[in-house]
């Protein structure tokens, strides 16, 4: 598979603060690659490196094969861009601004096909609204939009999904999806929303403090004897009492929430929910909560969830 | 570049601050226009007040002409603030809306992208002048008539022959256009520092008025600088106005007193150009955009 991406020992030192260091990665043709890490991990950073808006100190960034310090303008053209919050200009109208970015991306496209545009991103019925008057949300598609107008080869989304509400931000992830399988194209995106990240991503990098954590294959990451159930019952105490009674008891977290959490392998769901019939717990809900989030949590030490139930 | 030139003049004149520059000067220019047509003699009688025991004029003083250049010394002080607010908004307005990273994430490099906000911003400069031009001159020539210039300077008076005035007014725009781009250049160079337009456009006018005021002190220490000072430059254009004399005291048709003058003023004011679209091009190239 073809390397779109290859980041070499990047390294970004502001004064005495270093955002970046020595941080490698790569992004394969056709990835949806999740870029993790909490505020201030380093994600911005790297990203504006990635689109020579910050000059690193050290390292080397290779994309579509060729370097970027040497071949800038070559590469831009290929990239489509949403950077941190997706500002436009509020005075023109999302046509308008569509518009004006396509021909700086050097494109002269027709009404139609900036309409057409414009719908892929749900904004058609407001396209000669000024954006002014639109919702952060309506402004985050338009974003997309614009990153999208040139056809890029990579996108790069850094928080799409700020400002959305559910319905934009299950939009939001089709859209990805869409690209990515029916377009071939290969994104990038950061998101603090780790569970959006977790639907979508191929492979993902989990960064802290500037540094690579881990990288890989997302489904690898998740490591099945590491599932986290949650349930919901109309009557905890007795369902906890139950519970701890039966071979369950080791697994048994705690309380947290209203709800009871269990640890265990994700093939014991079905025996779990056999036996909690069988102690006539009324169940309302058995949710497995074993995600990227915690895996990511613990990578980057903040595993205060699973340390703070309640017995 | 031609492209990011036409985009840049697309965003400057689909904003309504740029129209406020515009309205600004024709509503002076226009009260001017008025109280003057209403009132006139008055103004007349005010300015002959001190010489008119000593020589006779004959013929409308109050024309076209004169109204214009009754504008420019009023207007052309206050322009540079018209043009700060366009020309120092240039790179930190677009850092304020968030827009400057999408743009250098474009495939231009940062060079072409100021060179061409600054040549944007030069157009926007010499239209707001054409604008002043039509409303000062050409409107007052139709208002108020044509007629020989008189022009009562610190110590003596000039009086231009009706057909030698407008080429010397073609002239004075002209210069004026440098003044105002170079004005438009400290503004640009100052945006780069900033994440706001307030502070560019205050600062823009601030050095203005510091050196200005350094321009004008008469304080022999001060004496040295102002020959390198833009601000002692600005104000060249009032050099088209100036007459050489005959031997019998006459004004020669076509002269200029001290064109050297004019000269090295917009050498001057063309170095400061360079200087500060230069420095603006360097830092900024330099410059990591968080913003």
């Amino acid at each position: 598979m073809q390397q779109i991406v290859r980041v070499t020992d990047l390294t970004k030192q502001f004064k005495n603060l270093t955002a970046v260091d020595h941080l490698s990665y790569t992004v394969n043709e056709g990835d949806v690659y999740g870029f993790l890490g909490q505020n201030g991990a380093g994600k911005s950073t790297s990203i504006r490196m990635m689109l020579t808006l910050i000059k690193p100190t050290a390292g080397h960034i290779e994309i579509f094969g060729m370097d970027l310090a040497k071949n800038r303008r070559e590469i831009l053209r290929n990239i489509g861009a949403v950077i941190e919050k997706p500002d436009v200009y509020k005075y023109l109208s999302a046509y308008d601004n569509l518009q004006l970015f396509a021909r700086l991306s050097g494109i002269r496209s027709t009404r139609k096909q900036m309409m057409d545009q414009l719908e892929m991103v749900g904004l058609a019925q407001r396209a000669e609204d000024k954006v002014k008057t639109f919702s952060q949300g309506m402004k985050q598609r338009l974003g997309i939009g614009i990153a999208l107008v040139h056809n890029p080869q990579l996108i790069i989304l850094d928080e799409p999904t700020n400002g959305l509400d559910p319905q934009g931000i299950a939009d939001i992830r089709n859209l990805i999806l869409h690209l990515s399988r029916e377009s071939n194209k290969t994104i990038i995106v950061s998101s603090h929303l780790l569970s959006e990240i977790e639907q979508i991503a191929t492979r993902v990098l989990i960064i802290d403090k500037g540094k690579k954590l881990v990288e890989g294959n997302a489904t690898e990451l998740l490591d099945p004897a590491q599932t986290i159930v949650e349930l919901q019952t109309l009557d905890n105490a007795f369902a906890l009492q139950q519970l701890q009674l039966s071979n369950w008891t080791d697994k048994v977290q705690g309380q947290r929430n209203n709800t009871i959490v269990i640890k265990l392998d994700r093939k014991e769901i079905p025996a779990l929910h056999t036996d909690l019939m069988n102690m006539q717990i009324q169940l309302l809900s058995l949710q497995p909560r074993h995600s990227l989030e915690d895996y990511f949590l613990q990578v980057t030490s903040g595993n205060q969830h699973v340390d703070t139930y309640t017995n | 570049m031609l492209t990011l030139i036409q985009i840049e003049l697309y965003k400057i004149f689909r904003r309504p601050r740029t129209y406020i520059a515009f309205g600004a000067i024709a509503a002076l220019i226009l009260i001017i226009q008025f109280g003057l047509k209403l009132d006139g003699k008055s103004y007349s009688d005010f300015l002959m007040k001190d010489i008119g025991g000593s020589m006779v004029i004959d013929g409308n003083i109050i024309n076209g002409y004169l109204i214009c250049y009754i504008m420019l010394q009023l207007l052309l002080v206050h322009v540079p603030l018209l043009v700060a607010l366009i020309a120092a908004d240039m790179i930190s307005g677009e850092a304020n809306m968030g827009t400057l990273r999408l743009l250098l994430s474009k495939p231009y490099s940062r060079t072409e992208l100021l060179l061409a906000k600054f040549l944007a911003a030069t157009v926007y400069t010499i239209m707001l002048l054409i604008w002043l031009a039509i409303l000062a001159l050409f409107l007052s020539m139709w208002i108020f008539g044509l007629g020989d210039l008189f022009l009562m300077k610190s110590s003596y008076v000039v009086l231009i022959n009706q057909n030698d005035v407008f080429w010397r007014y073609a002239g004075a725009f002209v210069f004026a256009a440098l003044a105002m781009v170079t004005v438009a250049a400290l503004g640009f160079f100052l945006s780069i520092f900033a994440e706001n337009s307030i502070g560019p456009i205050v600062a823009t006018m601030s050095f203005i008025v510091f050196f200005t005021i350094l321009s004008t002190l008469n304080i022999p220490i001060f004496n040295v600088l102002k020959p390198y000072l833009f601000t002692t430059h600005l104000i060249s254009w009032k050099e088209f106005f100036d007459l050489k004399v005959n031997d019998a005291n006459e004004a020669i048709i076509g002269s200029i007193q001290n064109p050297q003058r004019i000269i090295t003023s917009a050498l001057v004011l063309l170095l400061h150009i360079v200087g500060f679209v230069g420095g603006a091009i360097f830092i900024f190239n330099k410059k990591d955009v968080l913003s």
